[in-house]
């Protein structure tokens, strides 16, 4: 294995601009994601940050600068090329955007069935990632049947099918009570711990970004089991990323983001 | 949007793109051939009944119009003629396409709407699927397959209607009204009026997906889009009648 710096990043992303119409929503903007680390992207509400994630996985193409993911210039990439691209990464949408028409079962083999996956070995794969969010017992119903939360956990199951290395979450959080949360947060601290997944997290609920910089999941007999990090252990696989109006103010770890004296930070974080 | 020509040439551009990316990735693998099924049922079996009514009412009142002309010059028994050349060479094709286009094309449109709104569509692409290929294709071929046969439907039912209203209410006899109908049609006639839902039917269903797709603004932009299909689907029917009209029976 190459220690941290000797590979390069999974994703890089070099100074890219985006805008809508006359709104530039992104304005110069460059950043790195290295191997098994998690990415959070904080920033009001309109800063860009979803935009980000839908460049990033090439459903939107920048106006300038450029994207690489693995080594792949994913700018100017055909449809078809970018396919084989996304298959990489796996993205949990805003508000899951699951498919209606889809039992909970076929939303998550959906990827599996277009890899023309055998049928035994979906439902093994399906079984599989359903139990990892705890929803096995919703395997038959529709997205409309199930709360939101459940939403948001069947999404991540969704986006876990193919057994992808890179993960996207777009607001997972949003809009859901305090416990909810702290679930969905779970299953993505044990994502990173426990599997290795790089991810890139995007939120302004700086409750939950918090909580991803500070806890780690560890295997005590075979049981994952959440800590928090302490004086001697420090998590250094997840960094902060923040946005305004369309630049990166900041990045950087949990400790340097709370200690700083930038007016417009104090402000957010409080 | 205001309805500019400018906006009227850079729809139809759209269209055309869509149609020409739809045609060719429908040659190219994964086909989805569960998907094309499932349309199929949904959009050709859902609108029998629609299709049947349209037929039956156009056929009972073309046959009562047709027959009152034709009676001032005591030509009453070639109602069935006049009946069926006006049903399989015009209305039947352009009832059924109209039937469609308000069932089938604002169907397509709101659906499509709906999944662009809540981001369905972004997480099929996410998810490595094209959704011109696993939502668009499926549904033009479904219904550029299926209006034609509804349109045999409608005609047959419409002719149908004409006969009993012929026998009941006009007391033409039956035997008259039927052969005169089918001595009143040619091949041309049985050709020109299924190649025409063929092309009604390519129409409602692009038309309808490229609204759906294009749509944007939430819950409001659906209602606007699903109108949008309607309307626009719609015009283009009567547009190309015109067009194939004037293409299959050119004025002698």
């Amino acid at each position: 294995m190459t220690g941290p710096g000797l590979e390069a990043p999974v994703i890089q992303v070099k100074d890219v601009v985006k805008s809508y119409g006359d709104n530039v929503v992104l304005d110069g903007i460059s950043f790195q994601v290295r191997r098994g680390e998690t990415k959070i992207i904080i920033g009001a509400s309109g800063s860009g940050k979803s935009t980000i994630l839908k460049l990033v996985m090439g459903l939107e193409t920048p106006d300038d600068g450029q994207i690489w993911i693995e080594n792949q210039e994913i700018t100017g990439l055909s449809e078809q090329n970018l396919t084989k691209v996304r298959a990489k990464i796996g993205m949990v949408f805003q508000e899951s955007a699951l498919f209606d028409s889809l039992s909970v079962r076929d939303n998550v083999a959906f990827q599996l069935h277009e890899m023309r996956m055998h049928d035994d070995e979906v439902e093994a794969r399906v079984r599989e990632n359903l139990g990892f969010v705890g929803l096995l017992d919703a395997i038959d119903k529709y997205p409309s049947e199930l709360s939101g939360g459940m939403k948001r956990r069947v999404a991540i199951a969704r986006a876990l099918a193919s057994k992808p290395e890179i993960i996207f979450y777009d607001e997972p959080t949003a809009g859901l009570d305090p416990i909810t949360s702290r679930k969905i947060n779970e299953l993505i601290i044990a994502l990173r711990d426990m599997n290795g997944v790089t991810g890139v997290f995007v939120t302004h609920r700086m409750r939950d970004a918090f909580t991803l910089a500070s806890q780690y999941a560890e295997s005590v007999d075979g049981k994952v089991e959440f800590r928090r990090e302490g004086q001697l252990l420090c998590i250094a696989n997840t960094r902060f990323l923040m946005l305004r109006s369309g630049k990166v103010i900041f990045e950087g770890p949990d400790e340097v983001l709370r200690r700083s004296q930038d007016s417009y930070i104090k402000h957010f974080l409080e | 949007m205001p309805f500019t020509p400018k906006a009227a040439v850079k729809e139809v551009q759209e269209l055309s793109i869509l149609a020409a990316r739809a045609f060719f990735r429908a040659f190219r693998r994964p086909f989805y051939v569960r998907d094309i099924l499932e349309q199929m049922d949904r959009i050709g079996v859902g609108s029998v009944v629609v299709v049947m009514l349209t037929g039956f009412f156009t056929g009972s009142v073309l046959t009562l119009q047709s027959a009152k002309s034709l009676s001032a010059f005591g030509a009453k028994g070639l109602t069935g003629r006049l009946v069926a050349i006006s049903l399989v060479r015009e209305l039947g094709p352009v009832l059924s396409a109209l039937m469609l286009a308000g069932r089938v094309g604002s169907g397509i449109a709101s659906e499509l709407g709906s999944m662009v709104v809540t981001e369905q569509i972004n997480a099929m692409r996410a998810l490595g699927t094209d959704p011109v290929k696993k939502l668009v294709v499926p549904r033009i071929i479904a219904t550029t397959t299926m209006l034609p046969l509804l349109t045999i439907v409608a005609n047959t039912i419409g002719l149908l209607g004409g006969l009993f209203i012929a026998v009941y209410v006009l007391l033409i006899n039956g035997n008259v009204y039927m052969s005169s109908a089918w001595d009143g049609l040619e091949y041309v006639d049985v050709f020109g009026g299924l190649l025409k839902p063929l092309v009604f039917g390519a129409v409602v269903s692009i038309v309808g997906c490229h609204c759906g797709l294009r749509t944007h603004g939430g819950t409001q932009g659906v209602g606007q889009s699903t109108t949008q299909a309607v309307v626009a689907a719609s015009i283009l029917i009567l547009f190309f009648n015109l067009i194939l009209t004037r293409m299959f029976w050119p004025p002698s």
